[in-house]
Formats: structure tokens, C-alpha cells, sequence
């Protein structure tokens, strides 16, 4: 039983780090209706940038505090320079655009810091609780904790601010949007801006624990894309839950089913993507979106 | 180079069109070549001159494995300094030409055509990985082009007689495995044994390697889990791991999931199991970021010297490395074991080539597979350079090391698993 | 070299394929005039290129020919029906996969894998688009993503008969002795074959109440529906036309390369060619041709642009062809010879 329940807090530890990310796809098909394929790298970059200023000795927390500022700052030249030229543009020329700056921005991090793993320090001490035959370890508390407050921001931000009323505009009808006074473009680069800052507190929660170097994120990605499918493409509460949900299932399939056993867990995903699309496409906490044609 | 880049992107464009319009047979490279004479004559001697050599390497610069794409800088800075201070190998100067596969086989096959056909190399110096070599091989044997201590640790290499033109160079993941059953059947005769491996020809060449080594022994394996190159962590399998409560714990694993796992035994504090960790995972690099701390006492074992190990740092072949490195691969981080790796593999071709009868393609083919004891002074004392027609694995032998305050500490004598397991076999 | 007035026509022809639909009947005759001199043209030359090309460049020709029949699919899936695929590498290694299991178990002639290929990537499409088929946009793309990523392990997994991550090697076909052929240009030729059939397969399907079926579809969903499409039907049949061309793909590669294994097919070929064919040109006959060039020698041009970090070159060259030409570089060399003629026109 101990085993089991283990099991299941090592899945709540894997599903946190999916939520980190599918934090940062959620903010942004909220502000823009497209899916980031280059999220995961840039949350990733994030992280190498926090790494130069602490090389540098610049300590933890105010590298911390500079890498979000740059990747906000960064978000938004990326709208600004890369995205806007193909605004407007069918959504498959946007996602091409994302491909694109995955492959790029994946490249240019080992380029710059080469691809051998770099020594990321962990914020949270190194020690766990142990209770009842269970252990969990303070880093793993430490991304909920932080999961927990980002997503309860952005929920405010969502709920209750003005910009999130915009956004949610912006999204669901840019031109519209653009009749009522909203400034579109801005709204745009906000919600990238916003979108990588979350991306880099994902990148800096992760790199301690999976070890930083280029692809430290690819394998992260289809699983936070799973994490947002399942909680709906627009919740951030959804994007937790699902989160946990995907990193729980998929540890436990990993563990005891032995059909599926260690090898075949990234089929969860793919079983989660399909199922709840199939049965409940806008996810268990999105909202349901009628077409309008 | 440039000039062919921009030529190649016309063709792209226009490549059947302007083949139609334009005739002719395109005549290939055009690489000066001395007949070879006496009891060379008749032999090939594509990309070789009285003064040049013209080798190409296939490694991933891009995509996921592109960390091994260091490798050909320690090779080249090898040989910009032999060309430079000794005129080459035998008066002859080295040309390295390195290209990217992206880890990707059938984009090896292109490279490697690109390299024979087009650049017309002398020969394959390296191609790295095991999917690529395996789809270049059959290749390299149809036109007879040496293909030259490839960076993979596959058995196969030397196992198999249908391809005499590619040869291995680093010790095999089977005679590695057989270092680690040695070790634990002096030390842990009944030792129940959790493994962690790579779901790929090289986990599973390591670990069948060892399930056949342990056979016979009261060693066994209580637990193995795998995980894909794909999976974002490997702590999950760790956890389960851990559950077996074996009394060692070995390590198959490339390095961010080495670190990954050495994290993850330290963290655990219920399960304490003598680790050991692969060759390929037991750089300083990989160590370093787990803290040093938490590694005390894992074992590995090494055939080359580590940059980073301060025993090296009075080492005649060390300090020329490391000086070597500076000025002729300046901005290159000389600590970095993959260039060392390049380094000592690049120096072993080169007395391999200054052993070869004939300046030709069937000499190199033949100098590889006649290596009596040649030292290599990368490589651990003790470790040399040992073939013949039947044996393709140039380096069977392997040092036990173990992680002590900031460095890997060597132990024991140097184990020639020829000599403890008789010659590997199909 | 004289290349000039042909490439010229290429372009028209490219162009022809998109504009067509609103020119007048004169114009429109011209065009397919041109359009029939410039495929003659280009097939003429695609069948002496092999006597005058180096061996490496036959080859290299041949993996363009077998990107562009994988590109043909995705061509027909997303061009012309609009549904996004990011999976289309795990047809492609079906298709390879089932070529090389009866090779390597049955040593079967090398042509019989082929309808063995395209058949089992039918079949699997079709059993994937029955559940595909209720999704649409990005979420489609999520789905083949992971589709494409959880094939790799599974390839491995049924070690017995995939040969499992040590991968299969296999003979190539031999030229039959008459023919007179070295083996590349053979395996051309066979490729040269197998495209051909496809492309003209592609062409009748798109012509016939399929193609206009997926136009409709592609072009708003709802209405089509209102107009009696049945959607269900007509996008699942896409799927499953796109997959046997990929799993043909898959077959003349494994015939060319003569070695499969898992990690051949990482989601990095998805990838590929679906940004292949965007960057060719979504819905454009002569798109799939211009993707394969694109997938085949671009990765080389990027290494020799930085050999440090060639996907720095690649990721910014598939942003800069989305910027200059959104409708894809078939797209643009239509852009470029409508200007063309017309300066011709007034000079």
C-alpha cells in the first residue's frame, strides 16, 4: 500500500512539472487561439538564461527575477519580430512559424551553452518529509507550491483584470475586438510576454530536477499538451489538474500494468489526448465553444 | 566551402532541369591520387597523396544526441596540430571533413555518400551512433572504403566478417559489462543486481552483455527498467527501482538520465545500493551537476584519462592535450571528455596509418586489423590497441574506478576481459 | 546553360494549379498547354537525369522522389481537406516497417511489399481517422503528435518481429540484367515509377467528387455539412488516402536505404514533413516537389552555412519561407512568373 501511495506522490511530482509548462500553453491560447509548439524550448532558454546571470554571480533569486524579466521582454519581441509578419495568416502558417522556432531556439541554446548538462541549483533545501512510510521530497512541495500560486494568478488575471477581458476578446474574435477599441496587437505581445514568463518559471522549477541542457524540455512537452487537452485548453485550474492527473496515470500505467510497463508509457498521453477529445473535447474544466461559421 | 554551398543550393533548384539542358557527365571531384606502386600497385588510393589525407567524419550536430557532436573538435585539434608541428602523418597533412546526420540513418547514408562520392575521402574516420553506422556499413563495404573505428560500442563491429572494412574502436558495451560482473563476483558474489537501461541497441547490448557474464554466477538480476530518450525523467523508474531493494545498482544510461538517476539514489534514503555507473555516464560532467557530494563511492570504469582527474595533471599526453587544445581549438573547453575521446581516437589513427604498408585503402583495412600492443598515450596505462583478422576490437580492456572527493579514483589492475571471458563470440 | 525558359515554365505551371479557377476559357487553355509542355518537360528530363548525374546525386534524387510521396499525402490531408497532421512519420515508418518484415522474414520480391505497404498504411489510417475524423485543427495535430511519439517505443517493444531497436538491414532490389542499370539507377527508376503512379492517383482522386468534397470541407466545414457532405466519411477517406501515400513513401525508402529502425521515425520526421509541405505549398500540385526539395537539401545547406549549429539555419530558414511566401515556395515561384509575363507582356 505504502508502495502505491509512493508511487502516486511520484506521479504528483512529475504531473506538477507537466502543469508548470501546460501553464504557459494555456495563457497563451487564451490571448492568441494558437497552439505554441516552441513553448517548451522557450521555457527552456528561460532557464539557460537564469543559469548565465547566477554564472555570472548574480545570486539565485534575483537571477531568478532577471530571467523572468528577460523572457517577458523576450515574449514580446518574439510576437513583435516572428509572429506578427503572419498574423492573419491561416492557423497552420502560425504553427509552422512555432516549428520553426522550436527548431531554432533548441539549436541556439546548445550553440551558445553547448549541449552537456549544466549545474542548475534547486531554490528548495534537499531534504524530505517522510510520514507513514511515504518520503516526499521538499524541490517536489516546492513546484507545487509555485504551480499553485501561478495558477491561481493567472486566474485573477483572467477573472478579474480588464486585460483579461480583452484578451478573451482578442482571441475569440481579433476583428471585432479591434472594433471596440482593444488594442489587438498589444494584447498579442502581452499574452506571448506573459505566456514565456510563466514558460520560465516552468524552465527554472525543471531544471534542477531533470538537469538543464537543450532538450531538457522536448520530452516535457507532449505531456503538458496531454495536461492541457484533459483540463481544457483555456482553464489554468484545468491545466494543474490535468496536469497531475496525466503525471499520476502515467506513473501508476508505468508501474503496474505491465502491459503498458515502463517502455509504453508515453502511450498515456496519447490515450488521454484522444479520449478526452473524443468524449469531452472542451476538457473537464474548459468551456464549451460554439462555432460560429 | 561556402562556394560548394551555394553551388548546391543551384542544383536544388534546378538539379533535373539543368541536367537535361545542360548534358554531360558531371566528372566527380577530381582528387589528385599517386598510382601506388610495387606490391601496393592495383590498391585504391582515392583521397590520398604523397602530402594530404582526406578523411570524413558523420556525427549528430543536430537534433537530441548532439551533445557527441564535440567529438570531431578533439579530433580535428588533433590533427591541426600534427599537421602543423609533425607535417602529418608520414609527410602527409589531414583533412578532416566533418558532417551532420542529425543522429538520423538515412540521412548517414546521404553523408556518407556525400563523402565518398563527392569530397572523396580516403576514408570514413568515424560515424557515430549505431542506427547510422549500421546503415552506412553495408555501403562502406560495397565500394571498399575503409570505414574506421566508428563511435559505438555495438558488438557487432567485431563480431561480424561479412563487413572487413568497418572496424570499432572504444571497448564494446559487452566487454564493458563483463568488467562489472568481474567486479561484483569478487565482491558481491551473491549480489542482487537493479539495473536502469537505455531502450536501445546500446542499453541492450550493455545488459545482455552482463545477464551473460553473471550466467553461471549466484549474481542475478532482481529488477530492470527502461526508459526512451524521449522520457522527460527517469524517476519513476527509479522509484520502482528502488522497490526491489537490490544490494547494487547498475546504471545504463546516457548522460542527462545518468544524472537524472545518481540524483535520484542519492535523494533516496531508504535504498542505498552500490552504484555503478557506464562508461558513457562517468564523465565529470555528468557527475558534477548531481553535487559531488552525493556520488561518493559509485563505481565505473575508463580506458581513456579523464581531463578532469587530477592524477593526469603531471601527464606528458595530458599537458600536451590541454596545450594542444588551447592553441589550435582556442574558445574549446579542453575538460570537456568528448574531445579528449576525439583526441585519443584521432591519435590512434594515426599510428594505425603510420602503420599501414601501403598508402592505400586495403593498407588502412589491413593496418586496423594488425595492431600488436600499440600504445596510445590518451589511453589508460595499461590499455593498448590490440587486433588481428578475427578479432576486430582494438581496446577489450577496462580500469574500475570509483568517485572519491572530487575525481574518480582507478582500483585494481587493468582487466583484459579477453583474458577473463576468452574472446567475445556471436 | 539554357535552364531559364524551363524553370520559367515550371512556374507558370505552379501557379496555374492555384489562379486557374477564376481565369477566363482562353487563358485557361494556355495554361494547360503550358502545363502539359512543362510535365512533359520535366519527366523527360527526370528520366535522363540518372544517365548524366553522379551516382550520389541519382541517390539524393531519389529521396526526393520518396519525401515527395510522402509529402503527397500530407498534401491531400492538409492542403486540400485542411486537417493538420504532425504524425505523418508513423505512416511513413508503417509503410517501411511493413516492407521490411516480410522482406526480412519471407525474402518476398521487393514489388510485392509495395501494395503490402500502401495497404497496411490504408488500413491503419482508415482505423485512425474513424476516431480522427470528430477532431479538427490544432487538436488533430496533438493526436498525430503523440501518435508519432508513441510509435517509436512500440516499434521496439515487439522486438520478435520488428527486429526491435537494433533495427532490420535488407537487401535492395537488384536491376534485372536487361536493363542494363546500375543499382541507384534502378532504385531511381523504381521511385521515379512509384511517384509517377501516385501523383497521377492523386490527380484523378482530387478531381473526382472526393477532391471536391474535401475543398468544400476545407474551405468552412459547416457549410459544407449544410450542403450535405458527409463530413465523417469524406475526411476519414483523406486520412486514409494521405496514409497509403506515406506508407508507400515508407516502402521505396526502406527498398533505397535498405535499413529500418525505430529511431529512424522520431517525431523530428513528422515534423519534417509537415513543415516540408507547408514550406513546399498547401494545396498546390507542384507543392509536394518543392517540400521534398526543401526536406532533402536544406538540412545539408544549413550544415554548411554553420556547422555549429545547423538547426539555427534550418528553424530560421522555415520561419523566413513563412514570411516571404505563406503560400509556400510553390506559391512564390507562381508569384514570380506572373510578374515575369507580365513584364514579358509590355516589353
Amino acid at each position: 500500500m505504502a508502495g502505491f501511495l509512493q508511487q502516486i506522490v511520484v506521479g504528483l511530482g512529475a504531473g506538477a512539472i507537466y502543469a508548470s509548462l501546460a501553464l504557459a500553453l494555456v495563457l497563451i491560447y487564451r490571448f492568441t487561439g494558437i497552439v505554441n509548439f516552441a513553448q517548451g524550448e522557450l521555457a527552456m532558454f528561460s532557464a539557460y538564461v537564469a543559469w548565465q546571470f547566477m554564472a555570472v554571480g548574480v545570486p539565485f533569486w534575483l537571477a531568478l527575477v532577471l530571467a523572468l524579466a528577460v523572457s517577458f521582454v523576450g515574449g514580446m519581441l518574439i510576437e513583435r519580430v516572428i509572429i506578427r509578419p503572419v498574423e492573419g495568416a491561416p492557423e497552420l502558417t502560425v504553427v509552422i512559424v512555432t516549428v520553426g522556432l522550436f527548431i531554432f531556439v533548441n539549436a541556439a541554446a546548445g550553440w551558445i551553452w553547448s549541449f552537456l548538462i549544466k549545474d542548475f541549483p534547486n531554490p528548495f533545501p534537499s531534504g524530505a518529509i517522510e510520514a507513514g512510510g511515504l518520503t516526499v521530497g521538499f524541490s517536489t512541495l516546492g513546484v507545487f507550491v509555485v504551480v499553485g500560486v501561478v495558477m491561481g494568478l493567472l486566474y485573477l488575471l483572467f477573472q478579474h483584470t480588464k486585460i483579461g477581458l480583452g484578451m478573451r476578446a482578442v482571441s475569440a474574435n481579433p476583428d471585432s475586438a479591434r472594433l471596440v477599441g482593444i488594442r489587438v496587437g498589444w494584447t498579442l505581445a502581452l499574452g506571448w510576454g506573459l505566456a514565456a514568463t510563466v514558460g520560465a518559471v516552468s524552465g527554472v522549477l525543471v531544471a534542477p530536477l531533470l538537469f538543464l541542457e537543450p532538450n531538457m524540455m522536448g520530452g516535457v512537452l507532449i505531456y503538458a499538451f496531454a495536461a492541457a487537452t484533459l483540463g481544457g485548453f483555456d482553464s489554468p485550474i484545468g491545466a494543474v489538474v490535468g496536469g497531475l492527473i496525466v503525471g499520476v496515470a502515467e506513473t501508476l500505467a508505468g508501474a503496474y500494468v505491465s502491459a503498458v510497463g515502463p517502455d509504453l508509457k508515453v502511450g498515456v498521453p496519447l490515450v488521454i489526448i484522444l479520449g478526452v477529445l473524443l468524449l469531452r473535447p472542451q476538457g473537464l474544466f474548459g468551456r464549451a465553444v460554439v462555432e460560429r461559421a | 566551402m561556402r562556394l560548394s554551398a551555394i553551388g548546391r543550393t543551384a542544383v536544388t533548384a534546378t538539379l533535373v532541369i539543368a541536367a537535361a539542358a545542360c548534358g554531360g557527365r558531371e566528372s566527380g571531384g577530381g582528387t589528385p591520387s599517386t598510382a601506388a606502386a610495387g606490391e601496393c600497385q592495383g590498391q585504391q588510393t582515392t583521397g590520398i597523396t604523397d602530402t594530404s589525407i582526406k578523411l570524413g567524419g558523420i556525427y549528430p550536430l543536430s537534433g537530441p544526441a548532439s551533445a557527441y557532436g564535440d567529438i570531431p573538435k578533439g579530433i580535428k585539434a588533433y590533427f591541426d596540430y600534427v599537421n602543423a608541428e609533425q607535417n602529418g602523418i608520414g609527410g602527409r597533412k589531414v583533412e578532416f571533413v566533418v558532417r551532420d546526420d542529425g543522429y538520423q540513418p538515412p540521412k548517414a547514408v546521404e553523408e556518407a555518400r556525400r563523402l565518398v562520392e563527392q569530397e572523396q575521402v580516403f576514408a570514413l574516420f568515424q560515424t557515430l551512433g549505431t542506427p547510422s553506422t549500421t546503415a552506412t556499413w553495408d555501403y562502406a563495404t560495397q565500394r571498399k572504403v575503409p570505414q574506421i573505428f566508428v563511435a559505438t560500442g555495438a558488438s557487432k563491429w567485431g563480431l561480424d566478417t561479412a563487413h572487413p572494412w568497418t572496424i570499432g574502436w572504444q571497448p564494446n558495451y559487452v566487454s564493458e559489462a563483463r568488467v562489472y560482473a568481474q567486479y561484483l563476483k569478487t565482491e558481491k558474489p551473491a549480489a542482487k543486481v537493479a539495473v536502469l537501461y537505455q531502450n536501445d541497441d546500446f542499453g541492450k547490448d550493455l545488459l545482455g552483455g552482463f545477464k551473460n557474464a553473471i550466467a553461471g554466477t549466484e549474481i542475478t538480476i532482481a529488477a530492470e527498467q527502461s526508459y526512451e530518450v524521449s522520457d522527460p525523467s527517469v524517476d519513476p523508474q527509479m522509484r520502482n527501482l528502488a522497490g526491489s531493494k537490490a544490494e547494487v545498482f547498475l546504471n545504463i544510461t546516457t548522460p542527462k538520465f545518468g544524472s537524472q538517476a545518481l540524483a535520484a539514489d542519492a535523494k533516496n534514503t531508504t535504498w542505498n545500493p552500490l552504484h555503478i555507473v557506464n562508461n558513457v555516464s562517468s564523465s565529470i560532467t555528468v557527475l558534477k551537476p548531481v553535487g559531488f557530494e552525493n556520488v561518493q563511492g559509485v563505481v565505473s570504469s575508463a580506458y581513456y584519462k579523464d581531463p578532469l582527474d587530477p592524477t593526469w595533471a603531471d601527464d606528458a599526453e595530458m599537458k600536451l592535450y590541454k596545450q594542444k587544445m588551447q592553441q589550435y581549438a582556442p574558445g574549446v573547453d579542453a575538460d570537456v571528455p568528448y574531445h579528449t575521446f576525439g583526441w585519443a581516437v584521432a591519435s590512434s589513427f594515426h599510428k594505425a596509418m603510420a602503420a599501414a604498408k601501403c598508402p592505400t585503402r586495403e593498407g588502412l583495412r589491413d593496418s586496423v586489423r594488425d595492431l600488436k600492443g600499440v600504445q596510445v598515450d590518451m589511453l589508460l596505462p595499461g590499455v593498448v590497441l590490440d587486433t588481428a583478422q578475427g578479432d576486430g576490437f582494438p581496446i577489450e580492456s577496462m580500469q574500475l574506478m570509483e568517485f572519491k572527493g572530487e575525481r574518480w579514483e582507478l582500483f585494481g589492475e587493468v582487466i583484459d576481459t579477453r583474458k577473463e571471458f576468452g574472446p567475445l563470440t556471436g | 546553360m539554357n535552364e531559364s525558359p524551363v524553370s520559367t515554365g515550371e512556374s507558370t505551371a505552379t501557379v496555374s494549379s492555384g489562379s486557374a479557377a477564376g481565369a477566363v476559357p482562353r487563358a485557361r487553355a494556355g495554361v494547360a498547354r503550358w502545363r502539359w509542355a512543362v510535365a512533359g518537360l520535366l519527366l523527360l528530363a527526370a528520366v535522363y537525369a540518372p544517365f548524366q548525374l553522379v551516382p550520389f546525386h541519382v541517390f539524393q534524387l531519389t529521396m526526393v522522389l520518396v519525401y515527395a510521396l510522402a509529402l503527397l499525402g500530407l498534401n491531400l490531408l492538409v492542403g486540400h481537406a485542411g486537417q493538420i497532421s504532425l504524425g505523418h512519420g508513423a505512416f511513413f515508418a508503417v509503410g517501411a516497417y511493413a516492407t521490411a518484415i516480410p522482406l526480412a522474414r519471407w525474402d518476398v520480391p521487393h514489388l510485392v511489399t509495395l501494395p503490402i505497404a500502401a495497404g497496411v498504411a490504408f488500413l491503419l489510417g482508415l482505423a485512425l481517422g474513424l476516431p480522427a475524423m470528430r477532431l479538427r485543427g490544432l487538436y488533430l495535430a496533438l493526436v498525430t503528435l503523440a501518435i508519432a511519439i508513441f510509435l517509436v517505443p512500440l516499434l521496439k517493444r515487439f522486438e520478435e518481429v520488428t527486429g526491435g531497436s537494433m533495427g532490420l538491414t535488407l537487401p535492395k532490389p537488384a536491376p534485372p540484367a536487361w536493363t542494363g542499370l546500375a543499382e541507384d539507377q534502378w532504385l531511381y527508376f523504381l521511385a521515379l515509377a512509384v511517384a509517377l503512379v501516385a501523383f497521377g492517383l492523386a490527380a484523378g482522386l482530387l478531381r473526382s467528387r472526393v477532391g471536391r468534397a474535401l475543398h468544400a470541407i476545407r474551405d468552412n466545414e459547416a457549410a459544407a455539412e449544410v450542403m450535405g457532405v458527409r463530413l465523417s466519411y469524406y475526411k476519414t477517406l483523406a486520412f486514409a488516402w494521405s496514409a497509403l501515400f506515406a506508407g508507400a513513401a515508407g516502402c521505396v525508402y526502406t527498398w533505397v536505404i535498405g535499413f529500418v529502425s525505430p529511431d529512424s521515425f522520431v517525431v523530428t520526421l513528422s515534423i519534417t514533413l509537415l513543415a516540408g509541405i507547408v514550406v513546399g505549398g498547401l494545396g498546390s500540385q507542384a507543392g509536394p516537389l518543392f517540400g521534398a526539395l526543401f526536406v532533402m537539401f536544406v538540412p545539408s545547406i544549413s550544415q554548411d552555412v554553420n556547422k555549429a549549429a545547423p538547426g539555427v539555419i534550418f528553424g530560421l530558414l522555415i520561419i523566413a519561407v513563412m514570411y516571404v511566401a505563406p503560400t509556400g515556395l510553390a506559391g512564390l515561384a507562381g508569384r514570380a512568373a506572373d510578374s515575369l509575363k507580365k513584364t514579358l507582356r509590355k516589353g
